[in-house]
């Protein structure tokens, strides 16, 4: 199951807190049911996203781990 | 979504060492890129973090540290230089974890709304005026601070 999203943030090389602001921002630019792509290296990130979405009501739709580098499709809500 | 109070969160920043100027302003934006208020209240040395000609000469001290990663003998740490030398290390490090630097989170505390309050007894008796702050701060006391700090749902003291 792959969704395209309609935004797609490079958090590579990023460290906290860089990736969860950017995944606000990005969130901010969209419209509601749209899905936002957050691609980080930041090892942090899987729990932060976690913890980001459980409390801005985003559910992360996908989550992946390729190597070193972590995809996250999160839809707004 | 249910219509409740966002959670706050609350941070006294007390301490002007570069180490510790960190630990705030990454909680207050990371707060509130997670939907929670975040407020700031510096007092003490924590002022200079929001003082413009200070917050970006921030130092850290190699003494008295037993938990510096570069282990340095105390009696070696009194040296001239050694506080740049940490300094420079410390700068070193965070660059290449490509943690942002200090003027970096200030302004992202300005984007995301952060509160930010500065000590008034502070600036009193260190000789601070209001011309001296960055943009985006404002000036209150311990009531100030209290009064925000009260219905926060996490207060830190840094």
């Amino acid at each position: 199951m792959s969704v395209t999203p309609d935004k797609t943030i490079d958090c590579k090389g990023l460290s906290c807190p860089e990736p969860i602001l950017r995944a606000k921002m990005g969130i901010n630019e969209l419209k509601s049911g749209q899905v936002l792509e957050l691609i980080a290296t930041d090892p942090g990130s899987i729990n932060d996203m976690a913890a980001w979405s459980k409390r801005t009501g985003n559910p992360i739709l996908e989550s992946k781990q390729d190597g070193g580098v972590f995809h996250f499709l999160v839809k707004k809500s | 979504m249910a219509d409740q109070k966002p959670k706050r969160i609350a941070l006294i920043a007390s301490k002007g060492s570069l180490d510790m100027a960190y630990p705030p302003l990454i909680l207050a934006t990371t707060a509130v890129a997670m939907d929670m208020e975040a407020g700031i209240f510096f007092t003490f040395y924590g002022l200079d973090i929001v003082n413009k000609h200070k917050y970006q000469n921030l130092k850290v001290a190699p003494l008295a540290n037993p938990a510096a990663p570069m282990p340095i003998p105390n009696i070696i740490g009194v040296l001239p230089g050694m506080t740049m030398m940490a300094t420079a290390m410390m700068n070193n490090w965070m660059g290449k974890a490509n943690v942002a630097s200090i003027s970096t989170l200030l302004d992202n505390c300005r984007k995301f709304g952060v509160r930010m309050i500065a000590c008034q007894m502070t600036m009193d008796v260190m000789g601070v005026k209001k011309e001296d702050l960055i943009e985006g701060v404002e000036v209150g006391g311990a009531a100030t601070y209290l009064d925000y700090a009260v219905d926060a749902n996490i207060s830190l003291f840094v």
